[in-house]
Parts: C-alpha cells; sequence; structure tokens
C-alpha cells in the first residue's frame, strides 16, 4: 500500500491505495464520490470522465497514484452550491439526458471541449463526443445541450 | 489486475537503472495501452516504472530543419503544438485523430512507438518520415526500429527519450477507422522529403507497419493519386480478421495512398 494525495473538488484528500487501484476506484470508493461511473472499464464509453489538472481523462484507465499532486475536477465539483454549471443547466433543459448513466462523463467532455473550442459547430461536437457513449439519447439531445450552453457561456 | 508496485521516476537514469534490475519491470507512460493490457491480465509486471511526469521527456522543440518530440509528450500536446502545424502539418492531423480527446490528454508518443501495436498511427509517421528515434543508450532509424508486430529494436532496458522528425516538402496521412474501435483498418503516410519519397502503411501488416515500395517508385517520377491507385499490396502479407479480409486491406491500402497523396497536393 502506498500514500496517495491530491485536490480533489478544490479539497485536499489523501489515502492508502495499491499500485492497481485505479483512480476512479479512489474516487469513488475512497472518497465516496459516486458521480463519476464506471460503464465499460476499457477505456471507451467515458462515463468515468473526470478533470485532471484541467484536462479530460478517463479515470478508470489511470492508476491513482498516477494522479499524485495533481488537481482533480469531478462532475461532483461543478455546481456551486444549488446553482448548476451552465452545461449541466443545459442538459437538464435541453433534455440531455434519459437513464443518465452516461451524464457525468459527457458533461465533463462537454465542459471541456467548450473551454478548449471556440465557436463549436455540430459536426466538431459530434467528433469531440467520439469517447463518450450514450445508449438511450441517440445523441441528439446531448449535442443540443452542449451547443446551447457553448452558446451561453462566455469566451 | 495483478499486484504490482508503481515507482514514479524522476529522471530517465532512475527509471532505466530500475528497468534493468528486474525483467519484470515495465515502463508506464500515459497507460491508455498498458492499463487496459494490465486489466486483462495480459502483463504481470513487478514493477511499473512511471515515466510520464519526467520533465526531459515532455517538449516539443522545432530546430533547423527538424522537430524534435519528447517520449513522454502528449497526443493532444503535438496535436495543439503551433510548430508542428506550421512545418508538420501531417503529424499534427495524426495526432488530432488518434483515440478519443481525453485519451489523446494521456497517450504518448513513445508509448505508442515502444508499443508498435499493428494498428497505431504514430509508427506510420515515423516510417513514413524516417524519423530518428533516440533512446538512452543509442539513436535507431525508422526503418531498423520496426521489426514486427509489437516488436522493435528496443532492447529491454531501453528507454525512447525523443524523436525527430525532419520537415518533409509534402506529407499527409489518411486512414480508414474501423467503425466501432476507431483504430486504424488501413492508415497510409506518404511523405516527400529532401531525401526520398516513403509511403508507410499501419493497420493492415501482419508484421505490423511497412513501407510500399512500388508506391514509392511511382510517386518518384510522378506525384499524383493514379500513381497509386492501381498498385496493389500482396495479401500474403496481410492481416486478415473479423475487421476485414486480407483482400478487403489490400484494396483499402491502394484508396487510402490515393486519397493520401491527393491531400498533399
Amino acid at each position: 500500500m502506498a500514500l496517495v494525495s491530491m485536490t480533489v473538488n478544490g479539497k485536499p484528500v489523501s489515502g492508502e491505495v495499491e499500485g492497481r487501484t485505479l483512480l476512479v476506484q479512489f474516487i469513488r470508493e475512497n472518497l465516496s464520490l459516486t458521480g463519476t461511473h464506471v460503464g465499460c472499464d476499457t477505456s471507451q464509453c467515458g462515463a468515468c470522465v473526470i478533470h485532471m489538472d484541467g484536462k479530460a481523462v478517463k479515470a478508470c484507465t489511470m492508476l491513482a497514484l498516477q494522479a499524485e499532486g495533481s488537481a482533480i475536477t469531478t462532475i461532483e465539483g461543478l455546481a456551486k452550491g444549488d446553482d448548476l454549471h451552465p452545461v449541466q443547466k443545459a442538459f437538464k433543459e435541453n433534455h440531455g439526458l434519459q437513464c443518465g448513466f452516461c451524464t457525468p462523463g459527457m458533461i465533463m467532455t462537454a465542459v471541456d471541449m467548450i473551454d478548449r473550442i471556440p465557436n463549436l459547430d455540430e459536426e466538431t461536437v459530434r467528433a469531440e463526443l467520439e469517447g463518450n457513449i450514450c445508449r438511450c439519447t441517440g445523441y441528439q439531445n446531448i449535442v443540443k445541450s452542449i451547443l446551447d450552453a457553448a452558446e451561453t457561456t462566455p469566451a | 489486475m495483478y499486484q504490482f508496485d508503481y515507482h514514479r521516476a524522476q529522471t530517465v537514469a532512475e527509471a532505466a537503472e530500475l528497468l534493468a534490475a528486474n525483467d519484470e519491470n515495465t515502463l508506464l507512460a500515459g497507460g491508455q495501452t498498458l492499463i487496459p493490457t494490465l486489466k486483462q491480465r495480459l502483463a504481470m509486471p513487478a514493477k511499473l516504472i512511471d515515466i510520464g511526469n519526467i520533465a526531459d521527456l515532455n517538449f516539443i522543440k522545432a530546430e533547423g530543419d527538424a522537430i524534435t518530440i519528447g517520449a513522454a509528450t502528449k497526443h493532444a500536446d503535438v496535436a495543439a503544438s503551433p510548430d508542428v502545424a506550421k512545418h508538420l502539418p501531417a503529424l499534427a492531423h495524426l495526432a488530432a485523430h488518434i483515440g478519443d480527446p481525453a485519451v489523446r490528454n494521456r497517450g504518448t508518443i513513445g508509448g505508442s512507438l515502444a508499443n508498435n501495436d499493428p494498428a497505431a498511427d504514430y509508427p506510420a509517421a515515423a516510417l513514413g518520415l524516417d524519423a530518428k528515434i533516440h533512446t538512452n543508450k543509442r539513436l535507431i532509424d525508422a526503418d531498423p526500429y520496426f521489426t514486427g508486430m509489437f516488436e522493435t529494436a528496443l532492447e529491454d532496458d531501453e528507454i525512447i527519450t525523443e524523436v525527430t522528425f525532419p520537415h518533409p516538402e509534402k506529407a499527409a496521412y489518411v486512414k480508414f477507422p474501423n467503425p466501432a474501435s476507431r483504430y486504424a483498418m488501413v492508415g497510409v503516410f506518404v511523405a516527400k522529403t529532401p531525401i526520398d519519397i516513403r509511403v508507410a502503411v499501419t493497420g493492415a501488416g501482419a508484421n505490423g507497419v511497412f513501407r510500399v515500395k512500388e508506391m514509392e517508385d511511382a510517386l518518384s517520377s510522378n506525384w499524383s493519386p493514379d500513381a497509386v491507385t492501381g498498385i496493389k499490396v500482396p495479401e500474403d502479407d496481410l492481416l486478415s480478421d473479423l475487421h476485414g479480409a486480407a483482400d478487403y486491406r489490400s484494396h483499402l491500402i491502394s484508396v487510402m495512398a490515393g486519397r493520401a497523396v491527393a491531400a498533399t497536393m
């Protein structure tokens, strides 16, 4: 076992982990932040996407110890109290989810793409969603939500 | 995953020492292939030596008529580099289409070249541009570097430190991604360098990435899509699996080569 320390949603945290403990396991099981989901566990579905030092990564394809010293944001870190993040709000208003399982990863990916790419268009949003799989919506309303959020987010 | 120890190396020398200390020790860079492999229990390292944070391995340097990229540089950084975009747009395009955005934020060029997956993109660029692969021990030319599927000239305790790509006069990479996995069914990198003309194919070879001499000769006298679309790579040395039979891949190589040449014009 080894000690791992990082900042999660602005709060310093640490815990004992094995070498093989995945970052997503540490987040869900040690920190009880279960908003980050494990869908496929093979880095394809994107339900586990979080931000590490401001970059979207798949928490199921990283070891907890690789995140030592980093700043992590999970889906729980987006809203400010009762005020939803603009992307969360857009998903709510545009019916961007059905069962909701993929939603945390979709939103973390969406926040990253809106930050990174100015003037998002539909084609770019669809291409950027390459690593996030939704089995309910057919993506229509997810894409609509992201475009809506991109429009209302100040650059 | 089987149990293993994790060690974050601070320098290449420290990593090399740990790597040489035990045959069962393995390097970890971005982990986008290695971690899924560990999950499937296809590997059982004693110790993972993480080289992903070594500062000396994280850089992109444009000098003279070449670009040198540190081994632990992420695909997303190569894709976003103004230097790469200016001198080697084909490489920026290639890096921007590996995996998905989250994978590109972790996966590294050195990891891709060391693993030499038969469907990986970077091996096509390295072979197509006659890249120089620098290690902690020596400099290896791309041609002798790639020795077979998942096989390279790297010794067990050798670490890639950086890769140098010469500026080509013309270059392009076009791939036909598998519709499900998005790995290259066939990817073709064509380049005209001051020294020679190269055509490198990934995704299709039973022995990993390879060059197509007949297409290179044809392009030397006539740089146009028509010069290559009629050339068929023999099926004998091509992959044939549930994703596509060898004759299909052979056909794709001709089509992708034509599109790559067209993309340079």
